[in-house]
């Protein structure tokens, strides 16, 4: 199952970083969000071309954990869905 | 309802914004840095105060002051929130950066974590860019070491300007330089050169306009660079901030005035709004973060991070992950259950001895009957039950507790959580206050400030009643063992006991979920705001620092608390019992006067009388219980939990009433410690009032429904 969502997206696949499988690194494209959200993203170091890996959904597939400049932070679908990300 | 600023307490914190200097020649320490990197410890290692530091973000929310001497100089060291940022997105960045701005620190510690320098990085940037007596101090050495990342500190130095210290706080390893650093930079009040970081042209040209008008103007140590920056983001609860330090107006220089506007006009025609320009400066942050990141640390093992990826992959599973978590609280209870019947009983034995003693004492000196009875019969045996029923829990629960604490395991209870609290459109931080309200709910109260959000603050301050603190646990423990487990024999009845237990901590989970929502629902109206949670790194737990800390700052610190409650409260019941009016004593005519109402809800009117004298510490609810029913009745000699049943059964008690006592100590009204925390961090009575009668109402409903429920289908 895992395996098929993953073949479907290519390196260059511009999306939401919530569709990203767990197991797979994109680079930041752009903040979607605005206001407080947006700056708790950039304060996290979401600046474009970072990298983030998505590491692990939590029991119920939502929050997913990131691996973010060395750091692992949960982020909910809502705030994962603001942030534009292409795949690598 | 309106949710101001004063009704949520975003005030509360700045009023500890002014620190007193003594004698003239005591230095001001600011200590700053990201939550979970080991402040706490710091601050404790330096000052030598026992403030507890567990391993889970936002853990310091009030402002901690210490004192300490270092070579000939006297310091004061001030533990300021820990933030990721100065940008005053939240409550603790406000004041964190409030008191670094305007608070006069002589010099700012900014402490990082060696494991993660890169995102540490961020905070110690703003600070040097708003002033320049930084020392920062590299903690959890040994942890880096440990994961193979090697921290090139006299390049990091280098790249900074300004001096660094490798520390492993938790050993007391390099404090003693970080000090030689702070009070170098303290007593010679230069600091080199720190670095100034630079943002794309067209925000340097902006601020050239504006710098030079400052410099002369701006005084205390504010940065003019720094005032220049943050006069472009058009933050005015900031330049009301500045305004009120520097005493006047800066807008009203005219050199200043006509610099904004021309620095503003720079920046429209380069078509940069604020939002954008707030962009570029985080953005001129990061990656000058990024870059000193890359010449300082190396990691010889690449993925050094996979040993607690794979442990995050069992912990957090969709299929183990939330079973996993149910059992580790079963385990706790388990150990707890059967670890405290033993002491349980050699302490009552060798307290209740001492009363003897005691009574011949009282015999032999001739002492009143009333005397007698007022002391050792209320006081004394009153205090005996407290330490007997409650010590020996708490002595095993805390440490374990404090294990899982250390261990980082409760930020991963908020994230296999958090979807639960989502629904409930409550904050996902929520979990990890309703964690902190298992040792204490007043300690969970105060944890609710790591929520930003207003609305979703006050839904977790009400809410955080409904998980037994340490106070209920004995309480739960006592019932279920004399009631539902006390006869069975063997291994099964502390499994049983456990299983009860862990049941009636879930049905607690589900009604903070249920009355969360419900409160969003109603009064308090809204949406879930935006939130992320850190995961920190998993850390070996010190098991003997853990012991000795919980046993001497939890333990004894809330037994002190339940016996300071309980010998008051054992005289008036004593005396209660004793003073007869209309051939009733006054404990039977209080007792009768509240019977109708609490056997309405399953218990009788001694129970509710409990309760009600139990309020300023639930520890002594049984006590005071078995004490009221001790005076009325003949005296028992006390043996175990058992025999204790059968005074109950005596009494009247049935399995329901044993359940609604349970129901009722898990939702009633927080204890006054946590009802005055509620005050205090609300600034409203309120919202205090609501917190007490939110649970207490949930409590009567609940007790209602199932006794009668019981009653009607013939159950009891």
């Amino acid at each position: 199952m895992k395996q098929k969502t993953d073949s479907l997206i290519s390196p260059g696949h511009i999306m939401p970083l919530s569709f990203l499988p767990t197991g797979r690194k994109a680079r930041v494209k752009a903040l979607m969000s605005n206001g407080i959200s947006r700056r708790r993203m950039l304060d996290l170091g979401l600046i474009s071309d970072t990298i983030i890996e998505a590491l692990q959904k939590s029991p119920s597939g939502d929050p997913v954990a990131y691996l973010i400049r060395g750091a692992v932070i949960a982020l909910r679908s809502e705030e994962a869905s603001q942030i534009i990300v292409e795949a690598v | 309802m309106g949710l101001t600023n004063q009704s949520t307490g975003c005030c509360v914190l700045s009023d500890a914004l002014h620190v007193e200097r003594v004698s003239p020649g005591q230095k001001v320490i600011a200590l700053a840095g990201n939550p979970n990197v080991g402040k706490s410890t710091v601050f404790n290692s330096l000052t030598g105060m026992r403030q507890h530091t567990g391993n889970w973000p936002g853990k310091t929310v009030t402002i901690a002051q210490g004192n300490f001497t270092h070579g000939d100089t006297q310091f004061i060291l001030v533990d300021i929130p820990g933030t990721y940022s100065l940008m005053a997105n939240s409550v603790e960045e406000e004041v964190a950066r409030d008191f670094i701005c305007f608070g006069n620190p002589d010099a700012v510690i900014v402490v990082a974590d060696a494991t993660c320098l890169e995102r540490n990085l961020n905070l110690i940037l703003q600070t040097l860019e708003a002033t320049s007596n930084v020392v920062v101090c590299v903690n959890l050495m040994d942890e880096a070491r440990r994961k193979k990342i090697r921290i090139d500190l006299e390049e990091l130095s280098r790249q900074l300007g300004v001096p660094v210290a490798g520390t492993s706080a938790r050993n007391g390893k390099g404090l003693d330089i970080l000090m030689d650093e702070v009070w170098k930079v303290t007593s010679e009040k230069t600091n080199g050169s720190p670095l100034v970081i630079q943002y794309p042209e067209v925000i340097e040209s902006a601020v050239s306009f504006l710098e030079p008008a400052l410099k002369g103007v701006v005084k205390g140590g504010l940065n003019p660079r720094w005032v220049a920056l943050r006069l472009l983001e058009d933050d005015e609860r900031l330049l009301k901030a500045i305004n009120n330090y520097l005493g006047y107006d800066l807008m009203r220089f005219e050199a200043i005035a006509d610099g904004f506007r021309k620095a503003k006009e720079t920046l429209d025609a380069a078509g940069i709004q604020p939002d954008l320009y707030k962009d570029m400066i985080v953005s001129g942050i990061v990656r000058k973060a990024e870059a000193i990141s890359r010449r300082v640390v190396t990691v010889e093992k690449p993925g050094y991070n996979m040993r607690d990826q794979r442990i995050d992959r069992i912990l957090t599973s969709r299929i183990y992950g939330i079973p996993i978590m149910i059992g580790l609280l079963g385990i706790i209870f388990w150990i707890t259950i059967t670890g405290a019947n033993y002491p349980s009983s050699v302490l009552a034995d060798g307290l209740f001895w001492v009363e003897e003693q005691l009574t011949d004492l009282f015999m032999a000196i001739g002492a009143p009957a009333w005397l007698h009875g007022l002391l050792v019969a209320g006081m004394y045996r009153t205090l005996a039950w407290v330490v007997s029923v409650m010590l020996p829990p708490m002595a095993i629960f805390f440490p374990l507790f404090t294990l899982l604490e250390d261990l980082g395991y409760l930020p991963r209870v908020a994230f296999n959580l958090d979807n639960f609290f989502k629904k409930a459109c409550a904050h996902g931080k929520q979990a990890l206050t309703m964690c902190m309200g298992f040792g204490c709910n007043a300690a969970g109260v105060v944890g609710c400030r790591i929520i930003d959000s207003p609305r979703e603050r006050l839904v977790a301050t009400i809410t955080n009643n409904f998980v037994p603190c340490n106070g209920r646990f004995p309480t739960l423990i006592a019932i279920i063992t004399m009631f539902f487990a006390g006869m069975l024999s063997g291994p099964f009845q502390s499994i049983v006991s456990t299983l009860i237990l862990t049941g009636v901590i879930i049905l607690g989970i589900i009604m903070t979920l249920v009355i969360s929502r419900l409160l969003s629902r109603t009064i308090l109206k809204g949406l879930p705001s935006s939130f992320t949670l850190e995961l920190p790194p998993y850390r070996k737990p010190q098991a003997g620092r853990i012991i000795v800390r919980s046993i001497l700052d939890r333990t004894l610190f809330v037994l002190g608390r339940a016996v300071m409650v309980a010998a008051p409260a054992g005289l008036i019941i004593w005396a209660m019992a004793n003073i007869h009016a209309g051939g009733m004593s006054l404990l039977s005519h209080s007792a009768n006067f509240l019977d109708p109402f609490a056997r309405l809800f399953g218990m009788d009117g001694y129970i509710l009388m409990a309760f009600i004298l139990g309020f300023p510490a639930n520890e002594i609810v049984i006590p005071i219980l078995i004490m009221s029913y001790m005076a009325e009745g003949s005296m028992m000699e006390f043996e175990s939990l058992i025999q204790l049943r059968e005074l109950l059964v005596a009494n009247g008690w049935t399995w329901l009433t044993a359940i609604c006592v349970m129901l009722f100590s898990l939702m009633h009204w927080p204890c006054s410690t946590t009802c005055l925390t509620i005050r205090k961090e609300t600034q409203s009575w309120k919202w205090t009032l609501v917190s007490i009668l939110v649970p207490t109402l949930t409590g009567l409903c609940v007790c209602f429904v199932v006794a009668n429920g019981a009653r009607l289908l013939g159950l009891a």
